[in-house]
């Protein structure tokens, strides 16, 4: 009846799972019961779950990130206290099994559900309101993206409680993940929740592939598009490139796991050398799909705070898409050590040393767009700053083990570790924080405060540096990844370091919150009432903060790059920008849909059932979220009027706020 | 998504080049938008297809693809499949006349096609599987039922998608959202045959040498 599920799958012996389910499940039923106490439930169904507005679903995509960005760095600290306290005879507190869940854990949730949702988020909010349009191509799959990443995320906080996670680090290599290694349920949690994950991330990139090459406002060429969007034209078309590899990856795995197939395996012909090619044909690009929108991003916070247009638009517009195409051609660099010969990993580490040169490019642009510019040294600034320091460093230990012979030396050591954690906390995180400091006066209408958000990026860019650099000098020393316990007691001061330093960051953290709680008490002074705070150049800053959910009572005409900041400059000559005369006309504007809530629901449904066997509870869950694609087909509006007046009315009073 | 603003010149009378006629129409966002999920969905079977080509010699001491392949059955699918298409190409000229009664035709012949296609490739596999040439007997038949049964499965998608069209030109006529997901499918169809064709050449073609 319930497949392999009984109450073993209840941590009842393990005092610190237990607890921590406890804490989890006290905390979400607290929430829960919060919002039935107050009565927000009608409003939340209303305006956020089965809204396919592309602005909320970003905002909600953050939200999410920033809630996984908590559990994950739970873990990180429990790593980096466990590597602290256990040298020589002493075992820290985490056991083995714990620590492997934990460090699988912290890899998967950091990239799929942390950095993944951030950018995409921030794609979804930001790209449709820079190119003038009302939404995204899609915009009711864009909810069901939405939620089917949301699923992933349900299903491998469910394993915390239910279960177990994979003990096989966050890519869950063969033959390490196949049934004969690993038995249990952990290897199935981390598959199934990825794979429904990634159909979301799939349609996300499908979407936006097709919103920015089809859906711009009137005038606005591809070489007139704001850099944000031409990175994130990239980081989709390498999602739509790159993510099919996944699923068809984790389905071959999952073929080994439920039907006893041979791709990966060790005996049967198997090939476990497979996995880890097709992995990584996905993996490059990944790290791509998640650094090129944090680039862009960057482009826009430096133009916009230095009061110039970017140095080198079209050198940077190609830098994007050599990038775009390069990632496709470097994966073998992450197992120099398989041992392909001599001419294959020459081949392979030149193109990571290529990869590079279109990176430099873009630093320079960023110096130079910066250099005689009238810098405003606001808080997205400082994370740029830090950015570019630390992202030089990163990619310059990059290059170093692109190195085969260094690599094989290097290998899975810390100063791998330290290398990505470097690129990736100073490059995609630190582009996050820019982007979302950047952003929030338009999602929100307010401005977020800046000495909590500068505290927050010297926290962090100090606690990163703490935290790392002693895991190259470890690297260098012999120490591998992933070690529960280690005899070498030199290493020990190293680690507490590293420690520190995490909990430094931990600090950063807390401000980022105490940041959001002050922001959100004190609103009333920092409103944004131009929709421009930060004197903008592209055209997100032309409406009102937050927008009307049609984003422009009229698409605008573009004329050139940096259109907003034309028409400013136009408008100030000719005084027309506040013209009383416009006609307004209605819109026809998307309704909602809890097609993507309903659907998420029965993918959570599935994909517990297929982890723990329950075969009857499968076909419900496919059935069901088939019925729910039949009942969305079936409906006869899709689309609602939003009357010129409404329009109107909303359009004079910003323009009213304008010209004040 | 209305509202589009078409002017054929810019401010300053220069002729505006293609890429800023403002959004596209929906049917051209809607096919464009499949067209890029059939680009994935290529990628899907293309990492498939270099399992394959990896695995195709690790029959681990079992049967190979030369003692299995059974060639009629293969150009009977294959006939069939193609010919599907051709009815489908049909079934979309009479959508476009919207005649219902020729769209009835043109799907229901497509579905018979695709139908047969898919009980001779279950029959190929059953008859295999009571060889012993299970997908788990060797990497090279775990590849090989994977990457003919994922195109299978394709196909039974596209049938039940066909099925599901038609009961919504049955009940709701040849209104604008319907034509363009009855646009979507036949390239969807189309698409299956570019994937047969690649998989006809590499798996059952190269194969059986």
């Amino acid at each position: 009846m319930l497949g392999k599920l009984t109450w073993d799958a209840l941590p009842f012996n393990e005092p610190i799972d237990m607890a921590v389910s406890g804490l989890m499940i006290a905390a979400v039923l607290a929430i829960l019961l919060w919002l039935t106490a107050k009565g927000h439930w009608p409003y939340l169904w209303r305006e956020w779950l089965t809204s396919v507005d592309h602005k909320r679903i970003g905002v909600m995509y953050c939200v999410l990130a920033l809630v996984m960005l908590l559990r994950g760095f739970a873990d990180a600290l429990m790593m980096r206290s466990q590597q602290a306290l256990a040298a020589g005879g002493a075992q820290g507190y985490l056991p083995p099994e714990h620590y492997d869940q934990i460090f699988s854990a912290h890899g998967t949730i950091m990239i799929f559900f942390m950095a993944m949702p951030f950018m995409i988020g921030l794609m979804n909010f930001a790209v449709p309101l820079q190119l003038g349009v009302r939404d995204v191509a899609f915009p009711t799959l864009n909810s069901v993206s939405l939620w089917l990443t949301a699923s992933g995320v349900l299903l491998t906080n469910i394993s915390l409680v239910v279960g177990e996670f994979a003990r096989t680090g966050w890519l869950a290599y063969p033959p390490l993940s196949e049934l004969r290694f690993s038995p249990g349920v952990g290897v199935d949690y981390y598959l199934w929740s990825l794979q429904i994950s990634g159909v979301g991330t799939l349609l996300s990139g499908i979407n936006l592939v097709t919103t920015i090459l089809k859906m711009r406002a009137p005038g606005m060429s591809y070489m007139r598009m704001p850099v944000f969007c031409w990175t994130s034209l990239a980081a989709n078309l390498l999602i739509v490139a790159a993510f099919p590899i996944l699923t068809a990856t984790f389905a071959m795995l999952l073929l080994d796991r439920y039907l006893g197939f041979h791709f990966f395996t060790i005996d049967g012909g198997g090939n476990p050398m497979m996995y880890i090619n097709l992995i990584w044909a996905w993996g490059h690009p990944e790290v791509y799909i998640l650094i090129l929108p944090a680039f862009g991003v960057f482009s826009e916070v430096i133009a916009t705070f230095s009061g110039k247009p970017l140095f080198g638009y079209r050198s940077m517009v190609a830098a994007t898409m050599a990038i775009c195409v390069l990632s496709f051609v470097v994966w073998l660099h992450h197992f120099f050590t398989m041992g392909a010969g001599a001419d294959v990993n020459g081949f392979f580490g030149v193109m990571t040393m290529i990869i590079a040169v279109p990176t430099g490019v873009k630093v320079y642009n960023w110096l130079f767009t910066m250099y005689g510019g009238r810098v405003r040294f606001t808080a997205p600034i400082y994370w740029s700053l830090g950015f570019m320091v630390t992202f030089v460093l990163g990619g310059m230990t990059g290059v170093l083990l692109a190195v085969p012979p260094a690599d094989f030396v290097l290998h899975n050591s810390l100063f791998l570790i330290a290398h990505f954690h470097n690129v990736i906390i100073g490059g995609v995180l630190f582009g996050a924080m820019a982007g979302y400091t950047y952003w929030f006066p338009k999602a929100f209408g307010f401005t977020l405060h800046e000495g909590w958000g500068k505290a927050s990026f010297w926290c962090w860019f100090i606690g990163f540096y703490l935290a790392f650099m002693p895991l190259y000098w470890l690297g260098l020393m012999g120490m591998t990844r992933r070690m529960q316990h280690y005899d070498d007691a030199s290493w020990q001061p190293f680690l507490v370091v590293a420690a520190g330093g995490a909990l430094v960051i931990l600090c950063g953290i807390l401000c980022t919150i105490v940041q959001l709680v002050v922001s959100i008490r004190d609103q009333a002074g920092s409103r944004d009432r131009t929709g421009d705070p930060w004197n903008g150049r592209t055209l997100e800053w032309s409406t009102a903060s937050p927008p009307p959910s049609w984003n422009f009572a009229m698409l605008p005409q573009v004329e050139g790059e940096d259109a907003y900041w034309h028409m400013k400059r136009r408008a100030r000559e000719e005084r027309t920008e506040h013209a009383e005369a416009l006609e307004y006309g209605a819109i026809e504007m998307p309704v909602n849909s809890s097609t993507g809530f309903i659907t998420a629901f029965f993918a959570v449904v599935t994909g517990f059932a297929l982890i723990w066997h329950i075969w009857w509870m499968v076909w419900l869950g496919l059935f069901g979220a088939f019925a729910t694609t039949l009942v969305l087909a079936w409906r006869d509006h899709d689309e609602m009027e939003i009357p010129a007046d409404e329009v109107a009315r909303m359009d004079r009073a910003h323009r009213a706020e304008l010209a004040r | 998504m209305s509202g589009a603003v078409a002017a054929a010149h810019g401010d300053h009378g220069v002729p505006r080049s293609a890429s800023e006629d403002g959004p596209a129409p929906k049917r051209i966002i809607v096919a464009y938008g499949f067209w890029i999920f059939l680009l994935s969905d290529i990628v899907m079977f293309s990492a498939i297809f270099a399992t394959y080509a990896v695995l195709a010699q690790a029959t681990n001491g079992g049967p190979t693809g030369r003692q299995l392949f059974d060639y009629t059955n293969v150009a009977i699918e294959t006939g069939c499949l193609l010919a599907s298409s051709f009815t489908c190409g049909m079934m979309s000229l009479a959508i476009n006349e919207e005649s219902r009664l020729w769209t009835y035709v043109g799907a229901a012949v497509t579905f018979g096609l695709g139908a047969v296609f898919l009980m001779l490739e279950l029959r190929e596999f059953a008859d295999m599987i009571a060889e012993g040439a299970t997908p788990q007997r060797s990497a090279f038949l775990s590849a090989f039922f994977t990457l003919v049964g994922c195109h299978g499965l394709h196909v039974a998608i596209g049938l039940l998608w066909l099925v599901v069209m038609m009961v919504q030109v049955w009940a709701k006529g040849f209104r604008a959202s319907v034509q363009r997901r009855l646009l979507c499918f036949s390239l969807f169809w189309h698409a299956l045959d570019i994937i047969w064709v690649a998989l006809f050449s590499i798996v059952y073609l190269m194969g059986g040498r």
